[in-house]
């Protein structure tokens, strides 16, 4: 067990008020402790937490690109391998990063099972850019680069299955969480850097600017995402699903209401075939994970 | 004691005396035996390091990073596309300052896609930061690599190098070849003391972004360690010529330049040809002359205007091709500034791109047009395109 009293991400940095990938950072550590050395990609985090000459980070942090954060991770990896070294390496990445620019560098990464953790900070598209979506923003959403418009709802892909394809990898442990329920994430963390091989965890890390909503709804908006079924908590190892978490499930509007992103949805008034196609992704995702508690349980 | 080598065997077998950690790479023509040739070394156990088999140079070149920051000697070789696809980290590594050696098999760039040899992958990343050397047969391309990393680690550099030397010309060429013991290279390169690293129990953040308050000074900096590295490599080049006899103090390296009238720029293996076309040149009375470029990063300038002193006219041999510019070859207007303030009349001679034949009469054609003052051109084109 790991001293989860230990502070190792440093008050100052620059994230918004409410700020989900910061909340992650924080749970992460308490997560892997100090004997760690952390991978990050280009991003939100990167620059909110590492403006020259002042860092958030009190473990060993390198930064190098947008896409090859696994690909230097492996590289730190192997090094400590090497030389009999104790420390755990954790990539800390967004979902652009992840889902699409890193592709590459995390499917070889995976490939040759590299003893490292991959945690995606899941908040849904390219915020440090200015919200433009990436393979992970969910249908219908409006960003920068999917605008909802006379001839367009938002994003019009579905979020792609990442969990699945690192799965379909061969990784040991793939898990998905969320910032909204701390223990859980500071569990799966630590279950994944104690996991010999390649492991990935994808957290949803809510973004008050990006999706928007007040800084102050982070864990409420966390927690409807779950309640509706739009985000799963679960796990697989080897290859095996084992549980998701179960919920009591309420419709999708009242999460979808909730932020600007989707506000196009129900102004000037509610586009009700659109919305019936969120619902169904979330009863998708239900029947898929077995989330739903039954009545008589 | 000499053996008969294939150029690329050779530069395995130094990479292997220099006991890299890690070692990453991908494979592409004409890099490829030496990886297989490393790759049977692991294999064997004749070299304790990881071998790290990537999906692409883009992670080949990532990993070398990854291990390099956390205190590993690292080893790497590609060229042409490769070198492309991993642009992005090349300029990433000299800028977080590690000390990377990597072997460049020169290759042309697509479109049209050509295997074969020329100058263009390297010299396009001229400005990237890594110190870039320049052999012009197996011996010397071997041996670079040991001064390539004992100039690379030194405090006062922590910058990247490549070792070029011409694909197929050089890589796939059997020479003769006096490779280094373990015991010699051991005294030659100690092991590997990084500046700083990642670690649990001294933890740094490494790779910071920098605002435009700080952004400059990271830029100057590398630039100051560059120029450095040029010494370190003079240094290194001379204790390794008075420990194996073969001294390579000089970035450049002067062939019957003495009373020369004209002289012949060049890098890499055309130096064999072009010397065998000096002779025969001087054999008819013309003064002709060569000064090689060992070092092209940092550029000798002063250096080469030395060397250069004397001469009416540089003919500079281009195996690169920088489209849109005035000179045509990417050396020929650092040559020209090196030589500035004086009489000499500089001139560029794009030959033997994608690997087209460079013979001993195209020197002496070459030779010609510098004394008449025609230059900056192509030489050798097929005619219908004229």
């Amino acid at each position: 067990m790991v001293d989860k009293s230990l502070e190792l991400f440093d008050c100052g940095h620059r994230a918004c008020g409410g700020c989900g990938p910061a909340m992650l950072a924080r749970l992460m550590l308490k997560g892997t402790g100090d004997d760690v050395i952390v991978v990050a990609s280009t991003g939100c985090m990167e620059v909110f937490s590492t403006p020259y000459p002042e860092t958030a980070w009190k473990v060993p942090w390198i930064h190098s690109l947008f896409e090859n954060a696994a690909a230097v991770a492996s590289g730190v990896e192997a090094s400590l391998k090497h030389n009999n070294r104790t420390e755990k390496v954790v990539c800390i990445c967004g979902d652009g990063a992840t889902f699409d620019i890193g592709m590459l560098c995390i499917s070889g990464a995976f490939e040759r099972g590299h003893d490292i953790t991959y945690i995606c900070y899941d908040n849904e598209a390219y915020m440090n850019t200015g919200i433009q979506r990436s393979g992970a923003t969910p249908y219908d959403a409006s960003t920068t680069t999917s605008p909802p418009g006379k001839m367009s709802m938002g994003n019009s892909l579905p979020k792609k299955d990442l969990p699945q394809i690192l799965n379909a990898h061969g990784a040991s442990y793939v898990a998905t969480a969320s910032v909204a329920y701390p223990m859980d994430v500071m569990k799966k963390v630590e279950k994944a850097v104690n996991t010999p091989g390649a492991c990935y965890l994808q957290v949803h890390t809510p973004c008050s600017t990006g999706w928007g909503f007040d800084g102050a709804k982070t864990i409420e908006i966390g927690k409807q995402a779950i309640e509706c079924g739009l985000w799963v908590n679960y796990e697989m190892e080897n290859g095996e699903f084992v549980k998701a978490k179960k919920v009591r499930r309420v419709p999708v509007d009242g999460y979808l209401k909730a932020q600007k992103r989707f506000r196009h949805l129900f102004r000037p008034k509610p586009v009700t075939e659109e919305i019936a196609k969120i619902q169904a992704i979330a009863d998708a995702n239900a029947a898929k994970y077995g989330i739903d508690i039954e009545l008589n349980e | 004691m000499l053996q008969i080598m294939e150029g690329s065997h050779a530069v395995a077998e130094a990479a292997k005396l220099c006991r890299p950690e890690v070692v990453s790479a991908y494979p592409i023509t004409p890099q490829t035996h030496i990886v297989e040739r490393l790759a049977d070394f692991v294999a064997d156990g004749e070299l304790d390091a990881e071998y790290i088999c990537v999906e692409s140079e883009l992670s080949a070149l990532s990993v070398c990073l990854g291990s390099s920051a956390a205190g590993s000697r690292v080893y790497s070789a590609t060229s042409s596309q490769g070198l492309m696809l991993m642009a992005e980290v090349v300029f990433n590594v000299a800028g977080m300052r590690q000390p990377i050696i990597m072997s460049i098999a020169n290759r042309a760039l697509g479109a049209p896609l050509s295997i074969w040899n020329d100058q263009q992958d390297s010299i396009s990343l001229r400005d990237a930061g890594w110190f870039q050397l320049y052999g012009e047969d197996v011996q010397e391309m071997t041996d670079q690599h040991f001064i390539a990393y004992k100039a690379a680690e030194q405090h006062d550099v922590l910058l990247p190098g490549f070792v070029c030397f011409d694909g197929f010309i050089l890589s796939h060429t059997y020479e003769p070849v006096d490779i280094p013991t373990q015991e010699e290279i051991d005294a030659f390169l100690p092991p590997y003391v990084p500046y700083n690293k990642l670690d649990a129990k001294a933890p740094i953040s490494m790779g910071m972004y920098a605002t435009p308050d700080y952004y400059m000074e990271f830029r100057y900096e590398t630039d100051q360690a560059l120029q450095r590295a040029g010494d370190a490599i003079s240094a290194a080049g001379k204790e390794f010529g008075e420990m194996f006899g073969r001294d390579y103090s000089g970035h450049t390296e002067s062939y019957r330049m003495d009373d020369a009238d004209v002289a012949f720029v060049a890098l890499g293996s055309i130096c064999g040809t072009v010397k065998d076309a000096i002779d025969e040149m001087r054999a008819d009375g013309i003064k002709a002359g060569l000064v090689k470029i060992r070092t092209f990063r940092p550029f000798p300038s002063k250096e080469l205007a030395k060397a250069l002193a004397g001469v009416s006219k540089v003919a500079v041999l281009e195996k690169n091709i920088s489209l849109g510019s005035t000179m045509k070859g990417a050396v020929g207007p650092e040559v020209k500034d090196a030589v500035t303030g004086t009489a000499i009349d500089v001139y560029s001679y794009v030959i033997g791109l994608g690997g087209r034949d460079i013979r001993k009469k195209d020197i002496r054609g070459i030779a010609n047009l510098a004394e008449k003052g025609v230059g900056n051109m192509f030489y050798g084109l097929r005619t219908e395109v004229l």
